[in-house]
């Protein structure tokens, strides 16, 4: 039955429908796969079937007695950010522990309301700072996908490298994730998936592990575009237990796929090619344009002349926000606990031991640029570009419906390649974090291979609430590439 | 209404001021705390009142308490203070044991409420009349309290218990506008007043639901009024902290002791340190409890998991056309509606019980007379009795009764306060008490001729001397009293004494 494991979520929500197999089948399928599969993968670091099994048995069900919901019997798998009713969440942090909630995210459960099934939680970096997952305490997964030239273990991106993981490989039909400055799209360019990050405010983050408040938003990744848009349906709400939740309605996002581009006006910003970029890119970012010309959509060269300063910013907001919200990992009342001399010993103890390098230099840098005599010119600065990146944008919102650029400066890099130079690696997040700073959605659609036969993702950034647009947007890019290109299975 | 005296303290160099700032931590009356739905009840078994966002359990996000807002700002209106549309909620950021989620949320640059300004009444002391004098309010925000840590339940362990942990609190920053111990206390006993009218705060000090700090300084005759002048806090002297006072009695001895303290070390050609202090009531003294040095960098930052909290002029109006009395209109309704001095007026609305205890008591009497009982007699009791308004043995009906029976001529004055203390040894109402005791005033003329005639025959001397000295008469006065047993009435007395000694 390993076929189901290759379906589509829509796909195989319509075999469900059509009784061409049951939720048990099709579970059963991935529990199999997962088994055989995880070892080389490791991309869920908490497997769970027997309960995945169970809601499957329940799915059956309640679809004899004609009562499916839009996910019902649909396995998934759940990015270890997402707290999770009695199953173990950690952020795959050592200092959580072993900790188990006793409560579900807003997010999960709008899931498991329409009747999806979970497989497991997957891999990610620790706290969803990274841009490999190499910083998990599990250790990172593997990306599927192999330079055709070396066996080298490639990065399958991060933070959400599990979730990329596992539907590249056919591990789940899909995949909760979350975006802090580009862990949903960079992951899912990387895999040859697609990966979208709402709207700020569209997803509740309740019950998400915090990294930075003001920038993290939930999405999926998923197989195809509509995938994608049917399980961002399902995962945004309103919440009122999430302040920053928008009260605002999700529209039917699905049935935009496949609306076409014709007369829609595209901005192409000329500061997102840069320096070293390879010609690679810069080559699918131009196929990208053609596509969209002829398809009917006018294209227009726009400018957003912030962009330099994303990065920098990012890297100032994200880290003060996190060294904030990680304060309270303290050993007191859950997660691991490192005994020291006293209280200050004891603190220090469980911090240095539980938190791993990368975590500890971000909460240095957040701790630091909030520190006092040094908010101003940190803080409060990057604060001011953010409003003005925020501003650039809107600017060309009054030209153009959506932009178009590339998720990525790069491919997939193998594990070691950038770990030893963080600004490397926060390199990778260029194209990315502008969305969040401005709390734009960005969908990220695989559209073509490298030369050594590596999966690139173009991305279409929207409107503030138009993930419609960009939907219809990546659902263009998606016909037109005809990306079909799996990995060939090595594990 | 007096003058604001000047209060100084004699130094070996010369006289000293002292100025005074303080900041009040009211918790608001709320069922539910500030950003979750635990309950705020009292006295619960320890980390009961905790809820997933209390323990800051990890993805847990706050959530405004739309009633504590309404609260804070019901607290503004009464301070006759801006009231802020847009406010921001902030993070302090400090480790502590019962401090979960690692910082607390509390408003730093945008409070809720902005200036006000308030009255405060100063009571009689040491010879000094009564004065009021004014307080201007800086600001008031809200925030969040921490848990309780616990340390000598166990010589090797901390306990914390987190039900107080995340309960709303108001602070309220006063301007330095307050010079003396007397007038410190004068002032958190006018807040306290305010925010139990509103019913923002239950004012209960002994459980720590409205505590004090104060800033205490000193400075050489004329500094203030040139601070008043510039604004320049350059003119003061370096100010102490004196943190978490909840007691009237601890707040003016500390700030007594505090600045002694200060004036000492100046006058050694020493210099304050800027510090944070705490009060030992049992050495009278106060110690330091952390340095300016050692001072934390609390990393204040908006707190990212709130939006800017934004109310409207209609949530303003809606709270301010349903204020209850505040005390000081309440003692301006009093001064004009019964004639009260504004000393009585103000001890009968310094709470909404002595308020209505004395309207229920003058309700259809003279005022002022009803005035006297409550604040001379009853409350003169209570104090010396040590007992709260509540537990009151004589109620106000009967307190009602017994100025009944004075205006009525049933009993005269001094009778009268013989009944009241039947009246505090439990003997019931006081026209029982007066028919049980026989205590009515012999008002029949013929009666008391009979007993004057008496009187006079039995001192024919004194009766020739207070012809010449007719000021004398009192003494027959006080003869004939007491042969009636008190019970004549001392007008009838009078005039028919008058008569018969032929004055």
């Amino acid at each position: 039955m390993s076929e189901l494991t290759k379906l589509s979520l829509t796909g195989a929500l319509d075999g469900l429908d059509k009784g061409d197999f049951s939720a048990v089948e099709l579970t059963q399928a991935f529990v199999d796969t997962i088994e055989a599969s995880n070892d080389a993968l490791n991309a869920y670091v908490v497997k769970t079937p027997e309960q995945a099994l169970a809601m499957a048995a329940e799915s059956d069900t309640r679809r004899a007695a004609g009562k499916a919901g839009r996910l019902d019997g649909a396995p998934l798998g759940v990015k270890d950010l997402y707290c999770t009713k009695g199953v173990r969440t950690t952020a795959c942090s050592n200092i959580l522990g072993e900790f188990t909630p006793t409560y579900e995210s807003t997010v999960t459960q709008n899931l498991w309301d329409q009747g999806a099934v979970m497989l497991g939680k997957l891999n990610m970096d620790e706290f969803a700072m990274g841009s490999s997952n190499e910083t998990s305490r599990f250790g990172p997964p593997s990306n599927p996908w192999r330079r055709g030239s070396s066996n080298a273990t490639l990065t399958s991106g991060g933070s959400s490298g599990g979730s990329a993981t596992a539907v590249a490989s056919d591990l789940c039909l899909a995949a909760t994730a979350s975006d802090t400055g580009g862990s949903i799209r960079q992951p899912a360019a990387f895999t040859g998936t697609v990966g979208i990050k709402p709207t700020y405010g569209r997803a509740s983050r309740y019950g998400m592990v915090a990294f930075a408040s003001s920038l993290d938003q939930a999405g999926p990744i998923a197989k195809t575009v509509s995938d994608a848009a049917l399980l961002t349906e399902i995962m945004c709400s309103h919440d009122e237990k999430d302040s920053t939740s928008l009260n605002v309605e999700t529209p039917d996002w699905l049935g935009e796929v496949g609306n076409g581009v014709k007369g829609m006006k595209i901005g192409v910003p000329k500061e997102y090619r840069i320096d070293g970029m390879p010609q690679e890119i810069e080559d699918l970012w131009q196929t990208g344009i053609s596509w969209l010309k002829e398809m009917g959509a006018e294209i227009v060269d726009v400018s957003l002349p912030h962009t330099k300063y994303a990065l920098p910013a990012y890297y100032i907001v994200a880290p003060a926000e996190a060294s904030s919200n990680l304060a309270r990992y303290d050993g007191m009342r859950y997660g691991a606990r490192v005994d020291g001399d006293g209280l200050t010993g004891t603190y220090e103890g469980t911090r240095a031991d539980g938190f791993g390098d990368e975590v500890q230099r971000r909460l240095m840098i957040g701790t630091y640029v909030l520190s006092s005599g040094y908010y101003d010119a940190y803080y409060l600065r990057a604060q001011k570009v953010r409003t003005r990146i925020l501003q650039d944008f809107e600017q060309v919102f009054t030209e153009v419906d959506a932009l178009l650029t590339p998720t990525c400066p790069s491919a997939a890099f193998a594990y070691g390649e950038k770990t030893d130079d963080p600004v490397q690696m926060y390199l990778n997040d260029i194209f990315t974090v502008t969305a969040n700073l401005a709390g734009l959605p960005g969908i990220s659609v695989p559209a073509g291979v490298d030369n050594d036969g590596l999966p690139l993702g173009l991305q279409v950034i929207g409107k503030a609430l138009d993930e419609a647009t960009c939907f219809r947007v990546a659902g263009a890019l998606e016909d037109a590439a005809g990306f079909v290109a799996k990995p060939d299975k090595w594990w | 209404m007096s003058e604001r005296p000047t209060y100084t303290l004699k130094g070996d160099t010369g006289d000293w001021e002292i100025v005074l700032g303080l900041e009040v931590h009211a918790q608001v009356s709320s069922n539910a705390k500030l950003f979750s739905g635990a309950s705020t009840k009292f006295g619960a078994e320890p980390n009961q009142n905790v809820s997933l966002v209390d323990a800051a359990m990890p993805g847990m996000l706050p959530v405004i308490n739309e009633f504590c807002v309404e609260q804070a700002v019901r607290t503004g209106l009464g301070l006759n203070a801006q009231i802020n549309k847009v406010s921001r909620f902030d993070r302090k950021n400090y480790f502590y044991p019962d401090l979960p989620q690692g910082y607390q949320i509390s408003q730093f640059e945008h409070p809720i409420v902005g200036e006000g300004v308030i009255e405060v009444d100063v009571e009689p002391s040491h010879g000094d009349p009564a004065y009021a004098f004014p307080v201007r309010i800086e600001r008031l925000h809200l925030e969040q309290d921490a848990g309780k840590s616990i340390h000598d339940m166990d010589p090797g362990a901390t306990y914390v218990d987190l039900n107080r942990s995340g309960v709303a609190l108001m602070e309220i920053v006063s301007k330095p506008d307050i010079r003396t111990p007397l007038e410190a206390a004068a002032y958190v006993k006018k807040l306290k007043s305010i925010v139990v009218a509103l019913g923002t705060c239950d004012g209960d000090m002994e459980k720590g639901n409205l505590r004090a700090d104060v800033n205490v300084s000193v400075c050489k005759p004329g500094a203030y009024e040139k601070f008043r002048e510039n604004d320049d806090f350059g003119e003061l002297g370096t100010r102490c902290e004196i943190k978490n006072m909840n007691s009237f009695r601890f707040i003016q001895a500390a700030i007594e002791f505090e600045a002694r303290r200060q004036i000492e070390i100046l006058e050694n050609g020493g210099s304050v340190d800027q510090e944070t202090r705490l009060y030992d009531p049992d050495k009278g003294e106060t110690r330091s409890m952390r340095s300016k040095e050692d001072a934390h960098d609390y990393r204040y930052f908006p707190d990212p998991d709130l939006l800017p909290l934004e109310i409207d002029d209609a949530f303003i109006e809606g709270i301010r056309v349903n204020l209850p009395e505040l005390p000081d209109q309440k003692r301006a309704r009093f001064e004009s509606e019964y004639g009260l001095s504004r000393y009585d007026a103000g001890v009968l609305t310094s709470d909404a019980e002595s308020a209505t205890f004395y309207e229920t008591v003058a309700k259809g009497r003279d005022p002022k007379l009803a005035a006297n009982w409550v604040t001379q007699e009853l409350f003169g009791y209570l104090n010396k009795a040590e007992l709260d308004l509540s537990e009151t043995p004589v109620t106000a009906v009967q307190l009602g009764g017994l100025i009944d029976l004075i205006s009525d001529e049933v009993i005269s004055g001094k009778i009268a306060k013989d009944v009241f203390q039947r009246m505090i040894d439990g003997e019931g109402d006081p026209a029982d008490i007066v028919e049980k005791h026989g205590l009515k005033q012999v008002t029949d003329t013929g009666a008391i001729e009979a007993i004057i005639d008496e009187v006079i025959a039995a001192n024919p001397e004194q009766a020739a001397a207070v012809k010449e000295k007719p000021k004398s008469m009192g003494w027959f006065v006080g003869q004939v009293m007491k042969a009636s047993g008190g019970k004549a009435n001392p007008q009838a007395v009078n005039k028919i004494l008058r008569e018969k000694l032929g004055l």
